[in-house]
């Protein structure tokens, strides 16, 4: 735990609210999950069509990984130095059962890709060009200290040197996300990466 | 960097119930792979060989998926004195799917048994394990990850040794996904072949048990885990690199972190799933990496595709492969579609070795690759 490293942005999103570094930013009252992330997409990115190709669990992280790196630029990385590690609870369980309904018409492929919690890493990464480590994991909840313990492993190492992590959930009318940008270098909130700070920030 | 070293293994599949008759049945030509009563071809546990199993074990009140993770565990673990009721012995799953079936079987109401760590903790229970599991869900990387998760996690210090399964089992839920991507292959797959057609899938499972204490290890020769790595390609969800690079950075940066160069290499245990687009990518990525004097198989044509469990029965057979220090032919190949050529081992080949790759990429553009080298205890 001797090298330095930084918890440099953080976003979570649940009840149809945003907090980005622990301040609420947007409040979408009385809409669903789709209409929300609808709603994310038009105040925050717009001009990327391929999110309206993702499922809700993607959508969701992709949505929360925009506002997380806002005014956090990344090209300061080369594209290997960045990682993605999420984990949730409910794999990509609600892509399934639906993917599963039309397997007794006609199978669906473009739900069919869609039904390995990874694929929002995919989609992370084919939006910012991070090439380095992916994992996913499961768990029944955000395991918090599992994590980042993992994650600074992959700085002291030297197998990155920054990395998006955190949780996104999603199943059903049911999600949260809360995401960090965790860094060697110190920008933006340059917050000790330690579980105690990912903790205040979930909360 | 702290060593890690292999204390016990084992497969469950087609081609037998421990990790010695899966690679004795290997070496000698057997494929798991047959035509099934609906007309696809896939590498299915028969019945009479997994129903004796369960009832001597008292499990027919878990799910078959669960079964073959505890039939796995169970055998490797009888093999040497770590226990999972040990606090300092981690516990670590590799699935993509888990209990999927049950959607199939109209139980999904249910989701409970569906939550893939609702279904490794289970697993956990029957074994009593200390720690709670540790679930990894990376696609067809997920297995090979996880005995890199595992290398981690003991090298993290809060455990000495580590037990890593993976399983997968056969469903219509994959299989009506493969087929409705034109993927899967109406004859036993091929891979690298000129004629390759997709994929054959498969179902089984794996446990390799880590340690860092080389006194529990026994033999001559002990395996001990490389240096490995995972990489992105941030090109396409279900499309694998154009180039081959990003795959080529994780065998970059795993021989690097390894000390090994490529004539150091006795062989590449590729993916090869023998799609159009994986072998080629892999071709590119092997170039990449210097490896293209390497010999390379793929074993896709001996247990189809097994998905979470892939890259753990990969890992193992590669391990008695560099132990006997031969090459396994690639089954299905006969000449080659790739357009960087490949030294595609196609017979059984003597190699003296001392270390191999072992390399899986999948869905969402992941990619891992993991040196495993022989050591004289």
């Amino acid at each position: 735990m001797s090298n330095n490293a930084y918890i440099t942005s953080a976003c979570v999103i649940r009840n149809n609210t945003v907090t980005k570094n622990g301040e609420p930013v947007f409040t979408s009252d009385n809409t669903g999950l789709p209409e929300f992330l609808r709603s994310l997409y038009d105040r925050y990115s717009g001009q990327y069509p391929k999110f309206h190709k993702m499922d809700l669990l993607s959508k969701l992280g992709w949505a929360a990984t925009e506002i997380l790196l806002q005014d956090m630029p990344m090209d300061i990385y080369v594209p290997e130095d960045t990682g993605v590690v999420l984990a949730n609870t409910s794999s990509s369980l609600d892509t399934d059962e639906r993917y599963y309904e039309t397997v007794s018409e006609i199978a669906s492929p473009a739900l069919f890709v869609y039904t390995l919690p990874n694929i929002v890493i995919g989609e992370i990464s084919i939006r910012h060009r991070f090439k380095g480590e992916n994992a996913f994991f499961i768990d029944d909840h955000f395991d918090i200290e599992f994590i980042t313990g993992y994650v600074r492993q992959l700085l002291d190492t030297g197998a990155i040197n920054a990395c998006i992590c955190g949780w996104v959930e999603q199943y059903h009318a049911g999600y949260e996300a809360a995401l960090y940008l965790v860094e060697k270098n110190s920008r933006g909130m340059a917050l000790p990466f330690t579980a105690e700070q990912a903790e205040k920030l979930y909360r | 960097m702290m060593e890690v070293f292999v204390a016990a293994g084992n497969i469950v599949s087609p081609l037998g119930t421990t990790a010695r008759e899966n690679f004795d049945r290997v070496r000698a030509g057997e494929s798991g792979i047959s035509r099934q009563p609906e007309g696809f071809f896939a590498s299915v546990i028969p019945d009479e060989v997994l129903q004796p199993l369960v009832t001597a074990s008292g499990l027919s009140g878990y799910t078959k998926f669960e079964q073959l993770l505890i039939l796995s565990i169970q055998d490797a673990l009888a093999q040497t004195t770590i226990s999972l009721r040990d606090k300092r012995t981690a516990f670590i799953v590799s699935t993509t799917k888990g209990n999927i079936a049950l959607l199939e079987q109209g139980l999904g109401a249910d989701i409970k048994p569906m939550q893939l760590h609702h279904t490794a903790l289970k697993t956990a229970e029957y074994f009593q394990a200390a720690n709670r599991p540790v679930v990894i869900s990376n696609a067809c990387i997920s297995g090979l990850l996880a005995i890199l998760i595992g290398q981690r996690m003991i090298r993290s210090g809060q455990y000495d040794h580590a037990v890593v399964c993976g399983a997968d089992v056969l469903t219509k839920f994959v299989l009506s996904g493969f087929q409705s991507f034109q993927a899967v292959s109406d004859e036993p797959c091929r891979p690298f072949d000129a004629d390759r057609k997709g994929i054959t899938l498969g179902e089984g499972a794996a446990t390799v048990v880590l340690t860092k204490n080389k006194t529990l290890l026994w033999g001559t020769d002990a395996i001990r885990l490389g240096e490995g790595a995972s990489s992105n390609d941030a090109n396409h969800i279900s499309g694998p690199s154009r180039t081959g690079a990003e795959l080529a950075s994780a065998i970059t940066r795993a021989m690097q972190q390894s000390g090994v160069q490529p004539p150091d290499i006795g062989f590449v245990s590729a993916h090869g799933t023998a799609t159009l687009y994986n072998d080629e990518m892999e071709a590119k990525a092997f170039h990449l990496s210097g490896l293209q004097h390497v010999p390379v198989n793929s074993l896709k044509g001996y247990y189809g595709h097994t998905l979470g469990a892939a890259g753990l029965i990969e890992a193992i057979i590669g391990m008695y492969s560099m132990q006997e220090e031969v090459v396994i032919p690639t089954a299905g190949f006969a000449s080659s579609g790739i357009s960087h050529p490949l030294m595609v081992s196609s017979q059984l080949e003597p190699r003296p070795m001392a270390h191999y790759i072992k390399t899986t990429s999948g869905f969402g553009g992941c990619n891992a690759a993991m040196v495993f080298s022989k050591v004289k205890l």
